[in-house]
């Protein structure tokens, strides 16, 4: 078989798993998350936090809810790694020290799982099943809490409340997260991924080298690292470990993984403002970028021009070199384009115009099909904008999904998008213009800079995948990598939410000839093209200077 | 009148029409349902320069954040250029942005001066008026500024009215010229729904009392001035949240230039990346094209109205119309002519229909009711009976139609001849001893159903009275209203006419016109329980209305168009004023309000779009030096980076004044559903938006290029 037609068949059958999931999985979070019963092991969790998981929330309760949450885990993730050599099961690791353990924190409590460190040689086995596995579960889980918040913001009318955090919370970590990645981890295992609690083994090579081979419950780890869109790899080298990913199988799989849940979670917003094909406007617009995408990279990939490319076949030079170019580019745009950050290829080494969507990818927002939940929300956020604009066109003030987008909802939608390019044009600038920044930098040139704008975009946009290219650990990096990670993370929500409330209030207009028709192609287009532009002159002089200098070059 | 010269008159005129009931159709649409504007005269952009200049005030440019950045941007690379006098480079860029800056206020002074133009005219006839102040009976003279509410002042003929109210005694007949332009007197008396009078208006006949209902200086005129000077003019809701966006846009686009600096110090680009250049390219990315255009939209919005002769009391009125999803409409004056008309005669068995039309001409002659003479006249066109005059009939003697008999006819030759309302018909032949033909009934019930007004025929002559047969009296609904119907639904807007009628009156008349729904027997709170029901859905009511009973729901209305001729109430009731008080154009209000949200996104589109084109123009001409890969950017062939920034520049400032015409007489709209209106303006302003100035610095770029030293 032909590598090409190989990564054809792996493309369709991704595609192909995901057109049949989607739908029962979509129903099947909608109805989660309007239930009313509770399970007995929601009670009894609700009970030892002391929670109402019944009453319904306002905008600002529920907000309140996700930012006492998410500051508990972050400290408490802090103070975990801070003493991690004083509690068992240690493996002998030292405590990290404070602005790691910040840099940690923030990066698993936003979702982003950016690691300054190497798992295997820093993290205890406590940490990283009871400290950072846990966030993995939960920080998705509030994603998704502010997805459907913003989701009951425009199903329901007349009303200020959005939900109850603390049920959505505990709902999605319950019944969706956990038997997913159950699931997914058996399979995992089944494919050769390991799961123990044991020690290090110390063995020798055949050269004669030492080696430590790292123990660990890789496997379950690794099922929610992507459901989640987290990212955080047990293992430095992430899914190009065979420990993480065994063979061709699951390689595929942990790509479904991290595509599943974003590309279902618009039917499930279709399904609760009682209109699927609203949400198949919405998936298609997040399924026509990744696709172009994946097209794009996988394209300039085996056309990279050079001597050792062309007897290689195609670039490989650090791609995943037991599964080829297509897997390799597959996973790259999967992983950039979901804010899950986990790789299994060095994003470093993709030619440079590749590296520019794979830039471009997160620089949309990861909103195609973005983390979960947030891919969701970011989405929703900028057919908003794409209403605004265009809806103008049909000579109506804009609505969408009947309501009233006017100088409220416009103003948070705006403050919105103005966040994360703030935070990775602000950062990149900082870095690459202070000493502390400088200094840390091992590439020059073009490459350089789109190895400091890498790490910008993806922790504020919450990815977690590196360029690398430099030495992440500093204190000048992990400070404010971190900070954008966590602004970067919770100020969207901030308006998220409130924009939610702001729907929630509002009476619904009735739908007539005179209405932007919001489930059209037209529409899915319009969006395509309203994302691909706002965000491209917002970024393009930083990718001219970046990726593109470097891959017009040549 | 000679028996002779009438016959002769008569004679002559039997082949042509005499009704004409189609001539009140609404003007204005003439092209096919297209909203038309005053044509833009490229003199005004010299004659409102003055002005231009005059905004640049630093506290009024601020309003417009777009604007005020270029400001800002004009005045840095202006203090640049004097830095270091010898760069002309500098200098063309500082010239260019101030051009930028005063272009806008340009578009914003010209939208502005053609109100004043109006504004003009109605304070020539906001003359100081003296007025004759009723002092317990006696009369004294006081200046008209010196009014309060409730004094009554008494105005004759040739006298200017001196403020607004209502007149509480007399009748007479005012000149409204002034306010309305229409030169045919109108009749104002007091009591009913005609008793409004205004301000600066001109009283041509007879002796009224007024009593003054508002202070001076608060007057309608002085609203119409402020309003078409745009002093009363706020920023509406749209467009304050369209500015919000604008904003936001700006700082993105701020970030990206700011941030520009050090990416471009590390690049080794530092000599490229000069204040100057970065000041031209923010201004070329931050979206001025509608940042400037967007005051004189707004102001082109209501100036369309005015010269519709529609005053809207504010901005958020306009734009509500655009989304007005139901229109009451009331049936008499807006669907249908204002009076019923004779369709067709109806024998009773044993008679003819020719004899019917006969009898019902005679005796129609001396009705001179508008439904009367329909009757006269539909004899002479479909039975060929020529009119006969009343003079033609010798010895005869006329029975005028009066509210009280219902009744009208003539006694002639021994021949007592009747036409009227049923109930009245039956009992004069009754009385007489006559028999009321059996079907007579039947045929009355049949046209009633059909939503006509039936009249019965009687004669009295050698046989005895009796009925002859019957009248059918219709509606006429207006000609083309079903196609503006049509047209409306295609928009998403639903129809509701408003009557008096019974239900299978006004069913008949609804299905006729083709409107989505009727309210028949229709009172003020039923006409109120129906506005907020369709509010209570979400949904917004525009209406007409004129009566002191229709001022609550105009209030409620979300758009409320008073018509002149009513009530003051009414028309303080309304959010806009017709003066021309023509139901129908309601209509047309939607129309504008829709092409003015059109207008500002569509513009809104174009600009976000031109980017594109200027980040190719530029982004190579900043660092193919440094990386000469970007030089592959450069899709236009651009000559020199000076004449490639230079180029972005001129093509931002000209763009502005190229797209003033299109913003004050607005985009093209005709009526069509939401996706083709949409596919329609994407096409237009998205892709060309893209496209054009692709074309338009390359242009710029290669005259430039022939300016010897440049290049």
């Amino acid at each position: 078989m032909s590598p090409v037609l190989a990564d054809v068949l792996q493309v369709t059958a991704l595609i192909g798993a995901l057109a049949l999931v989607h739908r029962p999985l979509g129903d099947y979070m909608a109805a989660v998350y309007s239930s009313k019963r509770h399970l007995r092991i929601e009670k009894w969790i609700y009970r030892s936090v002391g929670a109402n998981p019944d009453a319904e929330m306002r905008w600002p309760a529920y907000l309140r809810g996700i930012l006492i949450f998410s500051a508990v885990g972050t400290l408490f993730l802090y103070v975990l790694q801070r003493v991690q050599d004083k509690l068992p099961l240690s493996l002998g690791f030292k405590p990290i020290t404070p602005d790691q353990a910040f840099n940690t924190a923030a990066s698993f409590i936003a979702n982003t799982n950016w690691q300054s460190y190497s798992g295997e040689v820093a993290m205890s086995h406590v940490t990283q099943t009871a400290g950072l596995a846990v966030q993995n579960f939960v920080s998705a889980a509030v994603g998704m809490a502010v997805a459907v918040a913003l989701v009951r913001g425009f199903a329901r009318s007349r009303t200020g409340d959005l939900g109850n955090f603390w049920s959505d919370l505990v709902r999605g970590t319950v019944r969706i997260l956990i038997p997913l990645s159950l699931i997914a981890a058996i399979i995992l295992v089944a494919c050769g991924a390991i799961q123990n609690f044991g020690d290090i083994h110390h063995i020798t090579t055949l050269t004669g080298s030492k080696q430590a081979i790292s123990p660990g419950a890789v496997a379950s780890q690794e099922a929610i690292k992507d459901l989640g869109t987290n990212g955080g790899g047990f293992f430095n080298a992430n899914s190009a470990h065979p420990f993480e990913s065994p063979n061709g199988l699951s390689n595929l799989l942990e790509i479904f993984l991290l595509l599943v849940i974003p590309f279902s979670m618009p039917r499930t917003f279709g399904k609760m403002v009682g209109s699927i094909k609203q949400g198949y406007a919405i998936v298609a617009a997040m399924g026509i970028v990744w696709f172009g995408a994946v097209i794009a990279v996988t394209w300039l990939e085996y056309a990279h021009p050079g001597t050792a490319s062309h007897l290689a076949g195609g670039a490989m030079e650090g791609k995943e070199q037991r599964f080829g170019e297509g897997a390799s580019s597959l996973f790259s745009v999967s992983t950039t384009m979901t804010s899950t950050g986990s790789v299994n290829s060095f994003h470093d080494s993709f030619s440079g115009l590749s590296g520019g969507v794979l830039l471009l990818g997160m620089m949309l927002g990861e909103i195609t099909p973005g983390g979960v939940g947030s891919g969701l929300y970011g989405m929703l956020i900028m057919a908003i904008i794409a209403v605004f604009l265009a809806g103008l066109m049909v000579g109506r003030t804009p609505e969408y999904l009947g309501k009233k987008i006017s100088t409220r909802e416009i103003k948070l939608a705006a403050c919105y998008i103005l966040i994360t390019p703030a935070l990775v044009l602000i950062g990149t600038a900082m870095a690459i213009a202070l000493p502390d920044g400088k200094e840390a930098m091992t590439n020059i040139g073009a490459h350089g800079f789109s190895e400091v704008l890498y790490a910008y975009t993806s922790a504020s946009n919450n990815n977690g995948s590196a360029f690398a290219g430099f030495g992440a650990n500093t204190p000048f990096f992990n400070t404010t990598l971190g900070l954008c990670m966590l602004l970067g993370r919770f100020l969207p929500m901030v308006f998220v939410l409130a924009l939610a409330g702001s729907l929630a209030e509002q009476k619904p207009v009735p739908e007539t000839a005179g209405t932007l028709r919001t489930e059209k192609p037209l529409f899915t287009g319009l969006l395509v093209g309203t994302l691909l532009i706002v965000t491209g002159l917002t970024f393009f002089p930083a990718l001219a200077l970046g990726p593109l200098a470097e891959g017009l070059s040549s | 009148m000679t028996l002779e010269s009438t016959k002769q008159e008569d004679d002559m005129s039997t082949d042509t029409p005499t009704r004409a009931p189609h001539s009140d159709v609404p003007t204005g649409h003439k092209d096919g349902g297209r909203v038309g504007a005053g044509l833009f005269d490229p003199k005004q952009l010299v004659t409102s320069l003055p002005d231009a200049i005059r905004k640049l005030d630093p506290r009024v440019m601020v309003k417009s954040p777009v604007m005020f950045v270029v400001l800002v941007g004009s005045v840095v690379t202006t203090v640049l250029a004097l830095k270091d006098p010898g760069s002309w480079f500098g200098w063309v860029i500082a010239v260019w942005l101030w051009l930028t800056v005063i272009f806008a206020n340009l578009a914003e002074a010209v939208a502005e001066g053609r109100g004043k133009a109006q504004a003009d005219t109605l304070r020539k006839a906001k003359t100081d008026t003296v007025a004759r102040r009723l002092n317990d009976g006696a009369e004294e003279q006081v200046p008209g500024t010196e009014l309060r509410i409730g004094d009554l002042v008494v105005c004759e003929a040739g006298d200017i009215i001196p403020g607004d109210g209502d007149v509480v005694e007399g009748v007479a007949s005012v000149d409204e010229s002034a306010i309305t332009g229409e030169s045919a007197p109108v009749i104002r008396e007091s009591g009913g729904d005609r008793s409004a009078v205004t301000g600066g208006t001109k009283v041509l006949s007879d002796r009224i009392v007024i009593k003054i209902t508002t202070k001076p200086g608060e007057t309608f005129i002085d609203r119409m001035i402020n309003l078409v000077e745009g002093a009363a003019r706020q920023k509406t809701p749209n467009e304050i949240a369209l500015n919000i966006l604008l904003a936001s846009l700006t700082i993105v686009f701020l970030l990206a230039v700011v941030t520009l600096k050090p990416f471009a110090l590390y690049a080794g680009a530092d000599k490229q990346t000069s204040l100057i250049v970065l000041t031209a390219l923010l201004v070329c990315l931050i979206p001025t094209t509608i940042g400037a255009l967007l005051s004189a939209i707004g102001i082109a919005g209501m100036d369309r109205l005015v010269q519709r002769n529609v005053l809207a009391m504010s901005g958020r009125a306009v734009e509500a119309a655009g989304d007005v999803s139901t229109l009451l409409l009331d049936k008499t004056g807006t669907i249908t002519l204002g009076n019923r008309q004779a369709a067709e005669f109806v024998p009773v068995r044993g008679t003819t229909e020719a004899e019917v039309a006969d009898a019902a001409q005679l005796s129609s002659l001396a009705d001179e009711t508008p439904e009367g003479r329909s009757i006269v006249v539909l004899a002479k066109e479909k039975y060929g009976l020529r009119e006969r005059h009343q003079g033609e009939l010798v010895d005869a003697e006329w029975v005028p139609f009066t509210a009280q008999t219902r009744m009208s006819g003539v006694d002639v030759d021994g021949r007592k001849v009747r036409k009227g309302a049923t109930g009245s018909v039956i009992a004069w032949v009754q009385e007489r001893g006559g028999e009321v033909a059996e079907d007579a009934q039947q045929l009355t019930d049949a046209i009633s159903q059909a939503g006509g007004t039936p009249l019965l025929v009687a004669l009295e002559d050698e046989r005895g009275p009796r009925v002859l047969g019957v009248i059918h009296l219709k509606d006429v609904v207006k000609e083309g209203m079903r196609e503006r119907f049509d047209e409306l639904r295609r928009m998403g807007i639903k129809t509701v006419m408003i009557t008096g009628d019974n239900p299978l009156t006004a069913k008949a008349i609804a299905d006729e016109a083709g409107v989505d729904d009727f309210l028949a027997e229709a009172t003020p709170e039923d006409k109120m329980a129906l506005i907020k029901r369709e509010q209570a859905g979400g949904k917004l009511v525009a209406m007409t209305g004129d009566g002191t009973n229709d001022a609550p729901a105009l209030a409620q209305a979300d758009v409320g168009v008073a018509m002149n001729t009513g009530t003051s109430a009414a028309k303080e009731a309304g959010n806009m004023v017709d003066l021309d008080s023509n139901p129908t154009k309601l209509i047309e209000i939607v129309e504008i309000g829709k092409q003015l949200l059109i207008t500002r996104g569509a513009l809104t589109t174009f600009s976000i779009a031109n980017d594109v084109a200027k980040y190719f123009a530029i982004i190579p001409a900043m660092f193919a030096v440094a990386y000469p890969g970007l030089d592959k950017l450069n899709i236009m062939g651009l000559a020199s980076p000076e004449s490639a920034i230079l180029s972005a520049v001129i093509f931002n400032a000209l763009i502005i004044i190229a797209l003033v015409p299109l913003a004050l007489k607005g985009v093209q709209y005709r009526p069509m559903s939401a996706d083709k209106m949409l596919r329609r303006n994407l096409g237009i302003y998205g892709l060309g938006g893209l496209i054009a100035p692709f074309i338009g610095i390359k242009i710029i770029d290669l005259l430039i290029s022939l300016i010897p030293g440049i290049g």
